[in-house]
């Protein structure tokens, strides 16, 4: 009966489904959009907060985004605690350095792997926090909105992506 | 109002749905999101289309009960499609973006915790340094006039949702039929 917990995948239109339903509830209940890449310039700022002090509070865009814990920066720790739960149901909570895809066309070398991975991490962070939103907060939440940011943010996220995955895994790899 | 802890809490708790979500979806995973950009597997995007009409229809009909107050933001070519773009690029670099990967991290793996989240966080942190010298300049080049679609469209609300879910079905049974 509780077989549809242990299963590894579900059908991604019910998990879309879910999702969408799941932002009615963050409407209705916390009056906000489901969104993380925020949450990453908190913890940046706090982290530079522990370094150098208080004077980090100056910065003119901590200012705007104060390094603090917010309900968003709860909802990114529900992330991992949920992934985990999913996971370890379906017997997916695996330690792994190294993606199969990756892999294939770059080999196994962990230092190789890491390293690209915050180059990546990096431009990320910092398109995300350039175009104001990421992913979930424009590529689900902005769009269902209808917002023209939003919308215009999400094909940028796509057409970059799609350029550059093509570029390491066609002609680099 | 509700109290500060309450609020915590929900955030938690709705963070936990979306993430096991996400990773019953194959969200969290490497493999899925470079299979997306490649164009060979599209989960991603039948997860994040139908995401966006289901949220849509209930999201709207409770702003139409007066049930909640939408906010949707603004922005800019110099800001979204720039912005939009960067994050493009370290998207299919790293793998994962930064909800997944918080995923992913829950899911064991460790590129996306030993390299990937100390990148976002450096690059979150280089743009609160260059915020001052981009924020009247580029982040504000070509302001779009209109915010939302049915403004732009100079739609009905309901039209521009009806226009849209018939749009995205219809990509997406073109994904289906093509078994991508």
């Amino acid at each position: 009966m509780t077989d549809w917990l242990t299963e590894l995948r579900w059908s991604p239109y019910v998990v879309g489904a879910g999702i969408g339903i799941l932002s009615w509830f963050t409407w209705l209940i916390s009056g906000k959009p489901i969104g993380c890449s925020t949450t990453f310039s908190r913890a940046a700022g706090a982290i530079e907060r522990l370094v150098r002090g208080e004077r980090v509070l100056n910065r003119p865009y901590y200012r705007e985004v104060a390094p603090a814990v917010d309900w968003q920066a709860m909802l990114v720790v529900g992330i991992v605690i949920g992934a985990a739960a999913s996971a370890l149901l379906s017997g997916d909570l695996v330690a792994r350095w190294i993606p199969h895809q990756w892999e294939g066309a770059f080999g196994s070398g962990i230092g190789l792997r890491a390293f690209v991975a915050l180059l990546g991490g990096i431009l990320l962070g910092f398109g995300a926090r350039w175009a104001d939103g990421c992913t979930s907060g424009h590529g689900i939440s902005g769009t269902m909105q209808l917002s023209v940011a939003s919308w215009v943010s999400a094909i940028g996220f796509f057409a970059g992506g799609i350029g550059v995955a093509q570029l390491l895994f066609r002609v680099l790899a | 109002m509700k109290s500060k802890r309450a609020d915590l809490a929900w955030g938690l708790l709705f963070g936990v749905v979306f993430g096991f979500l996400l990773h019953k979806g194959g969200a969290t995973s490497y493999d899925v999101i470079l299979g997306q950009l490649l164009l060979t597997d599209f989960t991603v995007l039948k997860i994040m289309l139908s995401a966006v009409v289901v949220g849509a229809v209930g999201i709207h009909l409770l702003q139409r009960a007066g049930r909640v107050r939408l906010s949707p933001k603004g922005g800019s070519w110099g800001k979204n499609a720039v912005g939009g773009l960067i994050f493009g690029v370290g998207f299919a670099v790293l793998g994962y973006c930064p909800g997944t990967i918080a995923g992913a991290i829950g899911n064991g793996r460790l590129d996306a915790l030993v390299g990937g989240l100390p990148g976002i966080l450096l690059g979150s942190w280089l743009f609160a340094v260059v915020y001052p010298r981009v924020r009247n300049g580029l982040l504000r080049k070509g302001a779009f006039p209109k915010g939302t679609l049915p403004e732009l469209l100079r739609l009905p609300r309901w039209a521009t949702i009806g226009l849209l879910t018939v749009l995205l079905a219809g990509l997406l049974y073109l994904v289906e039929r093509a078994e991508l």
